[in-house]
This record gives C-alpha cells, structure tokens and sequence, in this order.
C-alpha cells in the first residue's frame, strides 16, 4: 500500500452510475488480455454527460483523444458513486485508466466492494463538501496512514472517513491475499 | 432483541446463534450464479488465483446462465460464450443453460426462480446486481462483482457486513390496476436512489403477501435500484407452492422476530396506490403516470427480469387484446419458459402471443436484450432520440442504448397503455 497518493483531480457529481463509468457495450473486451484490456482505459467514464464531465465547468474529457490513460490520478465525486450493475469492469476500467484513489460521499455497495476486494484503487469516503470546493485539474495529495487529504491548489485540507475493517483488505493488496495472510485459504 | 430474517439467515451460514448489524462475518455460500458478461472474468481471476487445475469449490452449487449479449454476430460477445463452455465441460458443472440448445433459459433472475435454485433460507450470490430478485423466495440473495465470485468459484465462502434492515409494510389491498413495479417506484421515488445503500428492504403486509411470486420478484428486483444491498419476502404458502413444483431439495425458513430491530420501518395504505413513472433519467424519479399524460412516446418495450415476466405479459394483453399498438411495441419474454407461457395460454380463445401479435407488437426471443443496450444489433436497443416507455428497472442515460434517448420506467400496464395511445396513459383509462 503506498503511503501517499498524489495527483490531478477529476471531478464528478453524484449517482455516477456504472453505466457512465463504462457503458454496457465496451463490455465485450477481455480483461485478461493486456492489450485489449487498454480499451477500457480508453473508454473509461465515456458515458458521462458532456456537462457533467470534469466539474465544475465541464466538457473535460477524462481521456485525450487517441489515448488509453488518464492524465487524472483521482476521482473526487459526490454521493451513490458507482450505482448500477455489479460490473467490475467499472472499478477495472478506473484503474486501467490510471485511478489510484477515489474520494467519495458515498458509494454504491457492490462498486465500493469490487475496489476493496479486487485491489483497483482506494475508495475513500469523506464527510465534507470536498466535491463542490474541488475544481478538475486541481492537484490533490491524499495521506494514506492519516487518512487525510490536502487539496495543493487551494492549501485546503480535510479529514477522510476512517477505512475500518477493510484497511486489512486493502493493505493485504486484494481479497485473496487477505485471506492467504489470514490462514483463510 | 430478536433479528430478522435476513439477520437470521446469514448467523446460519456463519455459524453463529446470532448477528447484529455492522458486523463482518464469513458466510459458507449455497448458489453462486454468474452470466455471459462476468462469467469469462470471473473464471479468469479464479485461475490466476487458484491455479490453472483448480477445481469448484461444489459443482452442485454453481449455476451458469448466459442471458446477456446472446444474439447478436459481435465477435468478442460470442467468444464470452465459447469461455464459459469450456469451463463448463472441464468442470463438469450440471447447472449450465446453454445458448442455442434445447436447455437454454434466458434472463438469469428469472431462469434461477424457474429452474429451482431459488430456495427459502439459503444464501445466493450472483455477478449480477439484481440478484437481489431471489430475495423474494425469503433467502439471502445479492450480486457481487467478479473478484468476490472467482473467490467463492475457489472457496465456497465470502465476507459480509451484516446489513440493517428496511421495513416496508403495506396494508390493506391494492386495486387491481396497481401492479408490483408501481408499488418499488413509489417506495424508490420516496427513498432516493441511495435511500437504501447498505441495507435490506423487507416487504410485509397483508397487500404483499397476497402478491404471486412473479410480482414479489418485481418488487425485490429493484431493491438494488435504491441502493439496497438485498430484499426479502419472507416465505409462506405461496412460496412453497412455488418452489415444490421446481425442486425438491430440502430448506429452511426463517421469519423476522416481534421484536426485531429496524433501521426505519414504514407503512403504506395499499388501496391508495396510484399508477406511477420513474422520469428520465433516474428510477427514484418519480411522477404519477396521470401526471404525464401529455408525453409523446416512440416506443414501448415490454421485458426484462423486472418486467418480462408471464404475470406482465397477461397484464399487457389484457389492454392490448383486440386492439392495434400507436408506436413501435417490443415484446420481449425474460426466458424461455415465459416465451412457451405466451405460446401456450390463452385470453379468450387466443394466445397471448397472437394477441401481441395481432397488436401489431414486435416478438423477440427470451433474453435481456435492450434492457440494457448492448451491441448495436440488439432487438429493440435505442439509437437516437426515441422517448420510451420500458418495463425494464433502468433509465440511466444510455442504459437501452442511446444516451440521446428518454426511457420512462413503468409496469406492464402503463406501457401497455401507452403504446394504444402514443402518450403516457394511466392504465385507469382503460382498465374500467
Ligand atoms: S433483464 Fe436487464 S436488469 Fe435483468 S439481468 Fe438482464 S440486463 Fe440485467
């Protein structure tokens, strides 16, 4: 687990839904070929809205034209982040794309699972309004120990929502290497 | 303190006496279901993970049913297909539906609760976020992504914070033009899309439990569209029936204690419902159908596992009947069973089949569809402005293909009722 994440922000409203994260017809790409996987990077967050893409202006693409990855590091969104279908294509996609960590209000269940449990990025949870004082293409340094985050732009810092028990998880690096540190399998 | 059902269930299968909300616990898993979409990825990170050899952790107790991009001539989406095949023969697994056979099923919710893997008490996991429709069978059902199943595919187990639980309790009847998808779209449009994240919805109440088992896995369908992590029914009579016509493998039931604790609990006069629409593009949206009745439609679509179901198919034809459709009608049976029911059953003397037929109604074969998009050669997929009226439980931007296109989400009723007129109609219109 790295000890600081670091990078520019991308910003998104609420009830980004797994749809817009990647929408159902990019599906078809396999995930276990390197090369075909990049496809993901390049569709990633390509069913957001044009208005809603990179707040608070908009119209920002995630990614550049002809590209595979992002030149964002972290998503700051609002709430229900990651509803929808349980595809884990949509954490996947984040990550392919270059996400290391997300910093929501809140998450949809099986999205915040997919990123614990597969090991894709950090979905951290965070009480304050830091989506309506992010601007995209801020740069943001994320404590991973402290569980905060400095906002470099504005010198603005806030206080992250503790991890809990999953930080064994995340740590660990994925379930399965949770459960082969812990005797489990 | 008492626990409910889903409290109960889920101590059984960690081998506890008892559980609370909040708690992590481990959970020894009866059915784990995967489809063509997350099947290949699935199967994929369980061999990285547990070696190219590794067996199932219990052939009994995986079930495979491709249902999503099935039809369709893209390459990458036949070749999911070839993926599942082979792991079927080289795990030699016996519940696998396949496409292009005689034993193929269709939508996976649905074909789960037809085929009986749907049992009372026991602990269903699925890559498919509406898993939670098993809920209606009084068990513990939710979808999970491809990570926690290739971990279950090798262990038979898999973590789980228990949930709090929901109740919605509604009493009374409700009248005959009110159907299970008016009943989750109102309680959707009252809670929010996030209304229920983390948590389980528990439906009770006279008005409940007198609904059939298709409408009850109306109702825990799309639990998951107000972020709820699981929806239960508990089961009764009519579950029972159900179920000992599709399996006779043994199970337990469990009910919700008196004194059970609820994170929020609420009561609905039944006969007070009303026919309603989730508006573009949000299913907690929530409209009066009466309210939008001046909305041009281009198109309505009849299917999926929320509504593609025998009961909203006899809804529709009993409107439809002997009448022509004024926009583009698509029909599309969640499984094959559901297609035999619409060929087989008849209204006054005709088939359901011939009566969507004569309509005017498009018929495609058993599967999801456009439900959600999917390749640009799905039947009945959006790509431009159309303005729909859809039975199905998601009107994300996009999600039936265009994101130029509007779905309005209603029950089978309202849909059929709007594709006679060519407007958002309430159903009260034509039900008298
Ligand atoms: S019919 Fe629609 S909601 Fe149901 S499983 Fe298929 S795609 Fe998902």
């Amino acid at each position: 687990m790295k000890k600081f994440i670091e990078g520019k922000a991308y910003v998104l409203g609420n009830d980004i839904d797994t749809d817009q994260i990647i929408p159902a017809e990019h599906l078809v790409y396999s995930l276990s070929d390197p090369e075909e996987k990049k496809n993901y990077g390049k569709f990633a967050l390509s069913g957001v809205p044009k208005n809603a893409a990179g707040l608070p202006d908009g119209s920002k693409s995630f990614i550049a034209e002809g590209k595979f990855e992002s030149e964002y590091t972290i998503i700051v969104g609002g709430k229900n982040f990651g509803c929808g279908s349980s595809r884990e294509h949509a954490p996947a996609c984040l990550k392919i794309a270059g996400i290391q960590a997300i910093v929501a209000s809140s998450y949809a269940r099986i999205f915040y699972r997919n990123s614990v449990d597969g090991g894709f990025f950090i979905p951290f949870e965070i009480q304050d309004q830091l989506v309506n004082d992010t601007r995209t293409g801020d740069n943001l340094i994320i404590d991973v120990e402290k569980e905060s985050l400095t906002n470099k732009t504005t010198g603005k810092s806030y206080k992250l929502n503790s991890l809990g028990e999953v930080i064994e998880i995340i740590r660990a690096g994925n379930i399965f290497e949770y459960a082969r540190q812990s005797g489990l399998i | 303190m008492g626990m409910t059902i889903t409290e109960k269930i889920l101590a059984a299968h960690a081998g506890k006496d008892k559980v609370s909300p909040g708690e992590t616990i481990w959970v020894d898993v009866d059915v784990l279901m995967t489809h063509d979409v997350c099947g290949p990825g699935t199967i994929s990170i369980f061999k990285e993970q547990f070696g190219k050899n590794a067996k199932v952790f219990d052939r009994e107790k995986v079930v495979i049913i491709p249902d999503h991009y099935i039809f369709t001539a893209d390459k990458h989406a036949n070749r999911n297909i070839d993926i599942l095949r082979e792991f079927v023969s080289e795990q030699d697994l016996p519940y696998y539906y396949d496409v292009g056979t005689e034993n193929y099923k269709g939508v996976c919710h649905i074909a789960l609760a037809q085929e009986g893997h749907n049992r009372p008490g026991e602990v269903l996991f699925g890559t498919d976020s509406h898993t939670c429709t098993s809920g209606a069978f009084g068990m513990f059902s939710t979808g999970i992504g491809n990570t926690d199943a290739a971990f279950i595919l090798g262990t038979g187990k898999l973590w789980v914070k228990v949930p709090e639980s929901m109740q919605f309790e509604f009493t009374g009847k409700f009248p005959d033009y009110i159907m299970a998808k008016d009943v989750i779209l109102q309680v959707i449009g009252d809670i929010g899309v996030d209304g229920a994240t983390y948590r389980t919805m528990e439906w009770t109440g006279e008005a409940i439990m007198n609904l059939p088992m298709e409408e009850r896995m109306t109702l825990c369908n799309m639990a998951i569209e107000g972020g709820g992590k699981n929806a239960v029914i508990a089961a009764d009579e009519v579950t029972f029936e159900y179920v000992k016509k599709r399996t006779n493998k043994p199970y337990n039931t469990y009910q919700s204690d008196q004194d059970a604790k609820y994170y929020f609990k609420k009561t609905y006069d039944a006969s007070t419902m009303e026919p309603v629409v989730a508006k573009p593009h949000s299913p907690d949206n929530k409209a009066l159908v009466k309210e939008c009745s001046d909305i041009k439609i281009d198109r309505s679509y009849i299917g999926s596992c929320t509504g593609g179901k025998y009961t909203d198919f006899l809804a529709a034809a009993k409107l439809l009947n002997g009448k022509k459709v004024a926009v583009s009608t698509f029909i599309v049976p969640a499984t094959t069973e559901v297609y035999n029911d619409l060929k087989n059953k008849t209204m006054d003397g005709k088939t359901l089949l011939n009566i969507f037929k004569d309509a005017g109604c498009e018929i495609g074969d058993a599967s999801c569809a456009a439900c959600l998009g999917g390749p640009k050669d799905t039947f009945g997929r959006t790509h431009g402005t159309e303005v729909v009226v859809s039975t199905t439980n998601r009107n994300f931007p996009g999600r039936m293909g265009s994101k130029q296109s509007e779905v309005y989400l209603a029950s089978p009723y309202t849909a059929a009722a709007s594709a006679l007129t060519g407007r958002i109609t309430d159903p009260r219109e034509m039900l008298s």
